[in-house]
């Protein structure tokens, strides 16, 4: 088996011998131990798996590891460090969004790519943004107040 | 207090805690579980709850977890108010079944109510017994003592102190507690020290953040799914395409072409492994199965409620029967009926059940997210016929639970997959097995009735659940038949029928309550088996009295507020309503009186209250209903909470949140659906749930804090008045009475052509 993938992630280039249609969310998680994106459907319509490919969005249980090859995959880690947090991570801890947190994955890196198009979104444009994804626990309104909060850092 | 070799161990499992210690240093582990089987922790031991280090950090042991509600903290606060010590030197150990004692698991909202008392207590002895000792070492009385930080000093003359780390040198209590020999959710083992009262609290009441959270927003906190021992392999779990066939063959080659990928069978129970996930995903896929075929076990789900309806009864239970109902309700007056329903609902907890299990000759190791840690331990035991002690089950947090999802499941899978394997296995079901084959909310049908006398009160009420089973597999999995492998090996699942009845405190003086269950839809492991889903009755049973009351207050043609008001003089349930409405600014007046909007859009806003237990909570919702599609958006709430002592008002807001938001979701939208053949409701499209398009504007609360009254639970008691407030507020808004839940758009636009 030559089969190998090559990717940048969190800043760091990894290669991985797998088969490239993998889709990159057991690459990331089994080969790479990256877990914050988390198997929730497989399927495509939850968002648990959600990484960001080059700054966008993807939802990596339904995306090939090939799709991502040599470009830059960013999971939570990546995203900011406790030292220096994206705004949506530090608004998240200051709402106390998350309950069970299996999902965040969805709604930050989503948020995140959102507040980069749109610094100040509007609510209106925020619930756009983030329909469809899913959290059980119900921390709808915590996302809210979160995405909200993290605006009003983007200076 | 002498230095003992129990306290070193304590302190070395204390560092552990994260399993990446075990992973780098698979030949510690196996030494490290050799000394935590000579000493498990006894109940009646202050050394199995409390421990200081030679540094003076605090190590509480809790017997439940924490399943994402911040359940952690408040105990952090609850022991670190009660020893005085700064909260940042106090962690917690939770649910394991070698370093823990059984304290139940999550179960009923009991986490604070119960499983706190036992620690307030432990921390307050364990404090009474630090200050006798400096009393001593310090040689003044102890009333003339006081503790701050961790360091006991002399009233009045604060150079004279001695710390805790220096009073207990590393070592243990050796103090015994008096245990009331229970187990579970009841164990009590109280020392002679009296707890503080609330005056004197400086912690509970405050709202300090979570401890879980940095992790988790920073994607390093660590879930059961994250967990690799070595030699780990993927499992996943085949299930029959028609619900209760039977493997009559398994053609094994036809996985071959995926690397190392093997079946594991084990009578009826068939799973798949390999080293890599997506050749264990997609070799289940694929597996060549011939399912015996039988006659179909069920029938479409859309006549569901007539097969409720004309089923005979299995179990009938009066709860309550209070003056002479029948007589009443024929005796004139305002007579209302009506007939709610409701249909089964699933957990769907955001990732499908997930456990790892490596079964040695020598012990098992169970990582697993089921709410009842020790419970599946004995479970699992059974299953694989091994004795309980042998089993070492560790609670490690996993997608939110709201009672017996399919944790349990996933772990017993794993547990039989790992036996048949040799090596540790970690089971992920897909997101099919976990919307149709976890257990189920349990659907049912509510008869109720009311005479409405002269003076406008209600003279007679009948109220009558109809149902099936609530729990056909046991929220505490201690019996193979609880888990759906247990079932598929052949263990008879033989529930206790039971259903239930509403918790309120209207006085009606003819008033009886019943309920009676029908019935297993099908026998064998069932898609539809039922069990606990938050709050396990409580939405059901409410939409429908709640609801009702609404009708009467709209048959009398009264206020609702003022006509719950009518019948309830418990002060603590008055206060709660009062306070719901209040903060609502709730315009009085008979339902349809807040009728508002225009054009195709309308809005209105409802009431429901209900108590579970000693927690009270009145929900106010404002929906607005859009004429044309159907859709009803629940926008704003109100909700009046009291459960007693409020130890994190911060938190318990963000818990009622989450609730109301769950409830909501579960009233507009949630609904098994089946075929003759199984469950057809496997993913999210076909079971749809609440999403931020239709989430809440804004919900205030109000949280009537009750220092001198024990704290009461609120993991789950906001969610069961929130289906009927949102019913109410559609009445009010367009007239028109919603009695099947979920409230589909397409049911909406039925009932306003019927209004
Ligand atoms: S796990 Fe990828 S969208 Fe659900
Ligand atoms: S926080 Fe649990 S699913 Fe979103």
């Amino acid at each position: 088996m030559a089969d190998q993938v090559s990717l940048t992630v969190d800043g760091k280039k990894r290669k991985v011998a797998a088969d490239p249609r993998t889709p990159l969310l057991y690459i990331l998680r089994d080969d790479l131990e990256l877990n914050s994106p988390h198997f929730g459907c497989g399927l495509g319509q939850c968002g648990a798996c959600t990484v960001q490919i080059d700054g966008k969005p993807v939802r990596s249980c339904v995306t090939p590891a090939s799709a991502a090859e040599g470009k830059t995959v960013t999971t939570l880690i990546g995203l900011g460090t406790p030292e220096h947090p994206h705004p949506i991570q530090a608004a998240y801890i200051e709402e106390q969004t998350p309950q069970c947190g299996y999902c965040i994955s969805g709604w930050m890196m989503t948020a995140a790519a959102l507040l980069k198009e749109k610094p100040h979104p509007t609510d209106a444009e925020i619930r756009e943004a983030l329909a469809g994804l899913k959290c059980r626990c119900g921390t709808h309104m915590a996302i809210m107040r979160a995405v909200k909060r993290a605006a009003a850092m983007n200076v | 207090m002498n230095a003992h070799t129990a306290a070193s161990r304590r302190q070395l499992l204390q560092g552990m805690g994260a399993l990446v210690v075990l992973i780098s240093a698979p030949a510690e582990v196996l030494a490290q579980t050799a000394k935590i089987t000579d000493g498990l922790p006894h109940p009646a031991e202050l050394d199995s709850w409390i421990a200081i280090a030679a540094d003076g950090k605090v190590t509480a042991f809790f017997g439940k977890p924490d399943v994402g509600l911040g359940v952690e903290m408040a105990i952090a606060q609850i022991v670190a108010e009660e020893l005085d010590v700064p909260l940042d030197r106090v962690s917690i150990v939770m649910a394991d079944t070698k370093r823990t004692c059984d304290q139940g698991g999550v179960s009923g909202s009991t986490g604070v109510q119960l499983g706190g008392a036992m620690l307030r207590g432990a921390a307050a002895e364990a404090r009474r017994l630090l200050v006798e000792q400096a009393s001593v070492k310090l040689g003044v009385a102890t009333d003339k003592l006081e503790v701050r930080d961790g360091v006991v000093s002399v009233i009045g003359a604060p150079r004279k102190k001695v710390t805790y780390a220096q009073l207990i040198k590393g070592g243990r209590f050796d103090a015994k507690l008096d245990w009331n020999g229970k187990t579970g959710n009841t164990l009590l083992a109280t020392g002679k020290a009296k707890p503080k009262t609330p005056d004197q609290y400086r912690l509970v009441g405050t709202s300090p953040k979570r401890r879980d959270i940095p992790g988790k927003v920073h994607g390093t906190y660590p879930y059961a799914a994250d967990y690799r021992p070595p030699g780990m392999l993927h499992g996943r779990t085949i299930q029959p395409p028609v619900a209760g066939a039977k493997p009559v063959s398994v053609d094994e080659a036809s996985i071959a072409r995926f690397s190392r990928a093997k079946v594991l069978r084990k009578g009826d129970f068939i799973g798949v492994v390999a080293p890599r996930e997506w050749d264990a995903i997609q070799a289940a896929r694929t597996l060549k199965v011939t399912w015996s075929q039988g006659p179909s076990p069920l029938f479409d789900s859309e006549t569901l409620y007539d097969h409720i309806r004309k089923a005979p009864v299995v179990k009938r239970e009066v709860v309550q029967n209070l003056g002479a109902v029948d007589e009443t309700l024929k005796g004139g007056g305002l007579l209302v009926e009506a007939e709610y329903e409701w249909p089964f609902q699933t957990h769907a907890s955001m990732g499908p059940g997930c456990a790892v299990a490596d079964v040695r000759p020598d012990g098992i190791t169970l990582w697993n997210p089921s709410q009842k840690t020790f419970a599946t331990a004995q479970g699992v035991a059974k299953l694989l016929g091994r004795p309980v002690e042998s089993v070492h089950s560790i609670y490690v947090q996993g997608p939110g639970s709201y009672g017996r999802n399919d944790a349990g499941d996933a772990c017993a899978d794993a547990a039989v997959m790992s036996s048949l394997a040799g090596k540790p296995v970690r089971v992920q079901w897909m997101r099919a097995d976990g919307h149709g084959w976890d257990p189920k909310g349990a659907a049912s049908i509510h008869e109720v009735r009311a005479a409405i006398g002269a003076d406008g009160k209600m003279a007679a009420y009948d109220y009558l659940s109809k149902g099936v089973n609530r729990m056909d597999v046991n929220t505490f999995e201690q019996d193979p038949q609880d888990f759906l492998a247990g079932q598929r090996l052949g263990f008879p699942n033989t529930p206790t029928p039971n259903f239930g009845t509403p918790e309120d405190s209207y006085v009606v003086p003819n008033r009886r309550m019943a309920w009676e269950t029908i019935p297993k839809l099908m026998e064998g492991a069932s898609p539809l088996r039922t069990s606990h889903l938050r709050d396990p009755l409580g939405p059901q049973i409410h939409f429908a009295s709640e609801s009702f009351i609404d009708e009467c207050a709209a048959a009398a043609k009264a206020d609702p507020v003022a006509f719950r008001l009518a019948h309830i003089q418990a002060p603590r349930h008055r206060a709660v309503i009062e306070a719901a409405a209040k903060a609502a600014n709730w315009k009085a007046g008979p339902p349809g009186a807040r009728r508002g909007g225009s054009g195709s859009t309308v809005t209105g806003t409802g009431f429901a209250y209900a108590n579970r237990g000693q927690t009270i909570v009145a929900v106010v919702s404002e929906v607005e209903v859009d004429k044309t599609t159907g859709r009803v958006w629940p926008r704003r709430f109100w909700v009046a909470h009291e459960c007693g002592l409020v130890i994190n008002p911060d938190n318990l807001k963000l818990v009622i949140e989450g609730n109301v938001v769950h409830g909501a979701s579960r009233a507009l939208f949630e609904e098994v659906k089946f075929d003759a053949d199984n469950v057809t409701t496997t993913d999210w499209i076909s079971y749809p749930i609440l999403g931020m398009e239709d989430a809440p504007e804004t919900m205030e609360m109000v949280l009537l804090n009750r220092p001198d009254l024990p704290p009461s639970g609120a993991g789950e008691p906001s969610t069961r008045p929130v289906a009927a407030a949102i019913a109410n507020a559609i009445y009010d808004a367009t007239g028109a009475r919603m009695r099947r839940a979920p409230f589909t758009r397409q049911r909406m636009k039925a009932a306003l052509a019927k209004a």
